[in-house]
C-alpha cells in the first residue's frame, strides 16, 4: 500500500513529464507541466499521513493531545499550490508572445528554439 | 531533435529513473505511520505559542522567513507576467469593451448575490487563518476569485469599475511591505527579524498567538491583489488588446 | 477510510493521465479544473484541509481561467496572422 499512494505521485510526475514530451501544442505543456507539479504534492503529502490521524488543527473537537497527521508537509504544500499558479501564469504568458512573434505554437514549427 | 530521437532519450530516462525512484518508495516510512519526528515538536511548539491552526504556526511563526521568499516569488512571476502581456509598441489597447451580450438573469442574480458573500468569506478565511483551516493564501485567492464574479455575472466594464488597476498594484507592494514592517519589527524588539513579538493571548480566542493573523493578513493582501494584477493582464490581452491596423 | 484514501489515489492517477492526454487546450481547461476538485477531495482525505482549501480556489477557478484566456488570446493573434 505504501507503494500504491507514492506510486501514484510518482505516475503524476512520470505522466506529466511524458506530455511534455509528446506535446504538440505549447499551452498542452503549461498544463502537463501543471500535472507534474502535482504529483509532487501528493507525493509530500503522503509522506505526512498517518492512519487514524486527524487534521492538524486543535479545536473544542480535538483537544491538544489528539494524534494529529504531520503539518510541516502541509505547510510546504499549501504555499506552493499557490506560487506555482503564478509560475504556470508566466509560462503561459511566455506562450502568448511566443504566439505573437512567431505566429505558431506547435513546439515542432518553432525554428528559432531549435539548437 | 527529432521527434523519435526526444521519445528515446525520454524513455532511456524514464526508465533509470524508475528503478532509482521505485527502489527509493521501499525506503521511504510505511504510508500511514505513526514515526513523524518534525510533527511532534512542531505541535509542540504551535501550542506553546498559542496557535490552534498549526500548518497556519509553521508558515506565518516557526518558518516565516521561508514564507517571506515565497512570497517574493509570487511577486517577481506576477511582475514578470504583466510585464509579458503589456500591450506592445504595434498594439492598441481599447478603453471601452461591449458587454457580453445576452445573459441568463439567474446568472447575473447569482453573480450580484454571490460577490459579497464571497469577499466577506475571503476576508473571514484570511482574519481566522490561526484558528481554523485557513490563513493568508488560501484567503487571498477567494478574495481575488470572488472579484471575479461580476464578470461572471456578465459585465467586464462593470468588473473594470471595481477594480481600478493601480489601487492593486500598490496592494501588492503594501502586502510585502508590510511582511517586511513585521520583520523589521521583530528585529528592534531584540529578538530576530519576524521574530513571534507581540503577546501571545489566550488559546481559540481572535486576537492571540501575536504576530500570525497580522502576517496572515499582509500575505492575505498581497495574493489577493497579486492574483487581480494577473487575471487583469490576461483578460485586457483577450478582450482589449489588439494589434493596431495595418501592422500584422 | 483508507480505502477511501486508495479509490481516491485511483481517482487521481486516472484523472491526470486523462489531463495530459487531452490534446485540446480547450478541453483540457475543463479537465483540469474537475482535476483540481478530485485532487482536493484526495487531500481532505489525508487529513488536509488548508492544502485542499488552496487546491480548490487555485486549481478550479484561477488556472483553468488563464488556460482558456491564453487560448482564445492565442488564437485571436494566430488566427489574423494567417
Amino acid at each position: 500500500m505504501s507503494v500504491f499512494a507514492y506510486g501514484t505521485g510518482l505516475w503524476l510526475v512520470l505522466v506529466g513529464v511524458f506530455g511534455v514530451v509528446r506535446s504538440r501544442n505549447l499551452i498542452h505543456t503549461v498544463v502537463c507541466v501543471a500535472v507534474a507539479q502535482s504529483g509532487t504534492y501528493v507525493v509530500l503529502l503522503a509522506v505526512g499521513y498517518q492512519r487514524g490521524a486527524v487534521a492538524p488543527i486543535f479545536s473544542s473537537s480535538s483537544p491538544p493531545g489528539t494524534p494529529v497527521v504531520d503539518p510541516v508537509v502541509q505547510a510546504m504544500t499549501l504555499t506552493d499550490i499557490v506560487v506555482s499558479a503564478t509560475v504556470t501564469a508566466l509560462l503561459l504568458a511566455l506562450v502568448i508572445q511566443v504566439a505573437k512573434r512567431h505566429g505558431t505554437i506547435v513546439p515542432d514549427e518553432l525554428h528559432a528554439l531549435r539548437g | 531533435m527529432t521527434r523519435t530521437a526526444r521519445f528515446v532519450v525520454f524513455g532511456i530516462g524514464t526508465a533509470v529513473l524508475v528503478l532509482l525512484l521505485g527502489s527509493a518508495v521501499f525506503h521511504l516510512p510505511a504510508f500511514g505511520g505513526t514515526s513523524h519526528p518534525y510533527r511532534d515538536s512542531t505541535v509542540t511548539a504551535a501550542l506553546q505559542r498559542r496557535a490552534p491552526n498549526v500548518v497556519t504556526s509553521i508558515n506565518f511563526d516557526q518558518r516565516g522567513l521561508d514564507t517571506f521568499g515565497e512570497e517574493a516569488i509570487l511577486l517577481a512571476s506576477v511582475l514578470g507576467a504583466i510585464t509579458l502581456l503589456r500591450p506592445g509598441k504595434d498594439e492598441t489597447q481599447r478603453q471601452r469593451v461591449p458587454n457580453a451580450g445576452r445573459m441568463l438573469q439567474g446568472t447575473r442574480l447569482a453573480g450580484y448575490v454571490l460577490l459579497p458573500i464571497s469577499l466577506i468569506l475571503g476576508a473571514d478565511v484570511v482574519v481566522h487563518g490561526h484558528l481554523t483551516p485557513g490563513g493568508g493564501f488560501q484567503g487571498g485567492v477567494v478574495l481575488a476569485t470572488g472579484l471575479h464574479l461580476s464578470y461572471v455575472a456578465g459585465s467586464y466594464p462593470a468588473l473594470r469599475r471595481l477594480r481600478p488597476l493601480r489601487w492593486y498594484e500598490y496592494g501588492e507592494a503594501i502586502g510585502m511591505g508590510g511582511v517586511v514592517a513585521l520583520g523589521v519589527a521583530g528585529v528592534l524588539a531584540g529578538a530576530g527579524f519576524l521574530a513571534n513579538v507581540l503577546p501571545t493571548g489566550t488559546f481559540g480566542q481572535l486576537v492571540s498567538a501575536g504576530t500570525v493573523p497580522l502576517f496572515s493578513i499582509a500575505i492575505g493582501i498581497e495574493v489577493a491583489s497579486g492574483v487581480v494584477v494577473l487575471l487583469a493582464g490576461f483578460l485586457e490581452q483577450d478582450l482589449a488588446i489588439a494589434a493596431k491596423r495595418g501592422s500584422r | 477510510m483508507i480505502i477511501l484514501v486508495l479509490v481516491l489515489l485511483a481517482l487521481v492517477a486516472t484523472g491526470g493521465t486523462i489531463v495530459v492526454s487531452t490534446s485540446d487546450p480547450r478541453r483540457q481547461a475543463v479537465t483540469l479544473a474537475v482535476y483540481g476538485v478530485l485532487l482536493s477531495v484526495l487531500f481532505l482525505a489525508l487529513a488536509a484541509p488548508d492544502v485542499a482549501l488552496s487546491q480548490v480556489a487555485v486549481g478550479s477557478a484561477v488556472v483553468p481561467l488563464m488556460v482558456l484566456l491564453a487560448v482564445r488570446t492565442v488564437r485571436s493573434v494566430t488566427g489574423g496572422k494567417r
